[in-house]
């Protein structure tokens, strides 16, 4: 079926375009005005505002582990982030926990654990997929580093830049 | 013997040295900072801020941080790109054809910097007129060396021997072809009124009667005649301006570098310094148009008010001051003038979407070619009857 494009009617100012074209000019004129006499606030001067103190909530920062309230590494190596992360950067050795040990019930824990942050994507789907509450992306953005090697990040950086964690679900009751 | 001494070693060397310096020492800052110029004011439209921190290019030679001994605001970037374009790998893709790849940048800067010099930038210092090339068809002459420039594109789109810049370089020859008509019969009128294709003679019209496009801008009210001619030397202001713009490839008519179709257009396959004489000819171009209509419709360095170089005119308590402090104020008023236009091309550049090919050859072939050939028969008719 042939479809035929609706073309309006232009007026003859439309026509001759160019009262549109002074119409547009204001419009520019109006905003660099008000860029230069400072009405608009857009634009943070980066090194010397920043917004490290009021970020919001839901920023997502770098991705770190966390330890709960009773020293335990909540991280039990099942697995689920390193294989939800899109760019891979996630790598995990699983271990056992030793029959000895306070927390033997829970039978899992990562030998190592290794972020690649150039591939990191900070998209937060490790914190949204783990089911032990134990990866968190904080409100940390600026990573950099002089080598490859040092952008890797390892068990003991991210339990360093994770710290402990108050309010989480405690999945390994003891008592239950 | 007799034939080395016969050549004129120091005439030659004092041309070279003022070619030279006029050169690098005058155009490329200028357009360098140009460039800035747009960048910064382009961002100001867009609510952001351009470059505005910008310190001495010093980490080159190993230094920790860049020196910026005070805010410079941002007046050091033109320096860094320039370094930055030194600096780059120039890299020739093995599929072009060689001859034209390298010939093709300078065919694009050159035409640009040979029509600043026929250009009257003032109006005379200690007694030498403020032009390179006091050439007598000067506006002639501005019109056949910018038709050379469609020379570059075109052969830059050839070269490179690929998809987008073939489209954008086919694109810009029509485009360039197109407006150099409407732009030479729009400037026909004010020859019309000023007699003659000299660009000072033309300067020296409208300091006595008034710039073209505000004839108040003399001592005396304007005369009927004047007034009768502004009608049609606002449509050959506003034709020339259009047709300017299609000439240097701006937006509106930005279709042969369109960044959002054809990647880059004709100069995608350049990199580093081909790349920057490009970018610097289109700039070039944009001072030497700007400058075209500064002199054709603006009064070039008239100011009403103001003696000329050499202490002639201008109010009479006004000379008293050493007639040259005139000549360098002359200069500044029509670097200021020049100024203001290009603002206006970088104004415009981030106001209006492009056209369509096919709407821009509508225009140029049929609305703006007859409007300007209109506009002459009006001109010689409104000429003759105000005799």
């Amino acid at each position: 079926m042939a479809y035929v494009v609706p073309r309006p009617n232009l007026t003859w100012k439309e026509k001759i375009y160019l009262p549109s074209i002074v119409a547009g000019l204001f419009i520019t004129i109006k905003h660099l005005r008000r860029m230069l006499s400072g009405q608009t606030k857009v634009v943070m001067q980066y090194p010397e505002e920043k917004w490290d103190s009021h970020m919001p909530d839901h920023y997502r920062g770098a991705p770190t582990l966390v330890k709960d309230d009773h020293g335990r590494e909540r991280c039990v190596a099942c697995q689920l982030c390193e294989f939800i992360c899109p760019p891979r950067a996630i790598t995990i050795t699983p271990e056992e926990i030793p029959a000895e040990s306070k927390f033997a019930k829970v039978e899992k824990r990562p030998k190592e654990f290794e972020i690649d942050m150039i591939r990191c994507i900070y998209c937060g789907l490790c914190e949204e997929v783990c089911p032990e509450q134990a990866i968190f992306l904080r409100k940390d953005y600026a990573i950099t580093g002089t080598t490859r090697a040092e952008m890797k990040h390892d068990k003991a950086k991210l339990y360093e830049l994770g710290g402990v964690m108050d309010g989480l679900v405690n999945k390994w009751n003891p008592k239950k | 013997m007799d034939f080395i001494s016969s050549i004129p070693w120091e005439l030659i060397a004092w041309s070279l040295g003022k070619t030279i310096f006029l050169i690098f020492i005058v155009v490329l800052p200028m357009v360098s900072y140009t460039v800035y110029a747009e960048r910064r004011v382009s961002a100001l439209i867009q609510d952001r801020v351009g470059p505005n921190r910008t310190g001495m290019p010093i980490t080159l030679l190993g230094a920790k941080k860049d020196w910026q001994p005070f805010s410079l605001g941002g007046l050091g970037q033109p320096i860094a790109d320039a370094v930055k374009f030194l600096l780059k790998e120039d890299f020739v893709p093995g599929h072009v054809n060689t001859i034209y790849f390298w010939m093709a940048p300078c065919l694009a800067m050159m035409p640009a910097l040979i029509t600043l010099a026929a250009i009257p930038f003032g109006s005379e210092l200690a007694g030498d007129k403020m032009v390179v090339a006091n050439i007598n068809v000067g506006l002639l002459f501005m019109f056949a060396i910018s038709s050379i420039g469609v020379f570059g594109i075109v052969l830059a789109g050839w070269s490179s021997n690929s998809k987008y810049p073939f489209l954008g370089s086919i694109r810009s020859t029509s485009q360039m072809i197109s407006y150099e008509l409407s732009m030479g019969l729009s400037a026909v009128p004010i020859l019309l009124i000023c007699g003659s294709t000299s660009l000072g003679h033309i300067i020296d019209y409208q300091g006595d009667h008034g710039w073209l496009l505000v004839p108040f801008m003399k001592e005396g009210l304007p005369g009927v005649r004047e007034i009768l001619l502004w009608i049609p030397v606002l449509i050959a202001f506003i034709t020339f301006s259009i047709s300017m713009f299609a000439e240097t490839n701006r937006l509106p008519f930005d279709l042969p570098e369109s960044e959002q179709e054809l990647v880059a257009g004709y100069h995608t396959e350049y990199s580093s310094m081909k790349f920057a004489l490009f970018f610097l000819g289109e700039y070039t171009a944009m001072i030497a148009g700007s400058a075209l209509v500064v002199v054709l419709f603006l009064g070039g360095w008239h100011f009403p008010g103001l003696p000329d170089g050499a202490g002639n005119g201008g109010l009479p308590f006004l000379h008293i001051v050493p007639a040259w402090i005139w000549g360098v104020a002359d200069i500044l008023v029509f670097f200021g003038k020049v100024a203001l236009l290009l603002f206006i091309f970088i104004w415009v550049r981030w106001t209006l979407p492009r056209f369509r090919y096919d709407q821009l050859m509508k225009l140029g072939w049929l609305y703006l070619f007859e409007i300007a050939l209109v506009n002459i028969f009006l001109t010689a008719g409104i000429l003759a009857f105000t005799k």
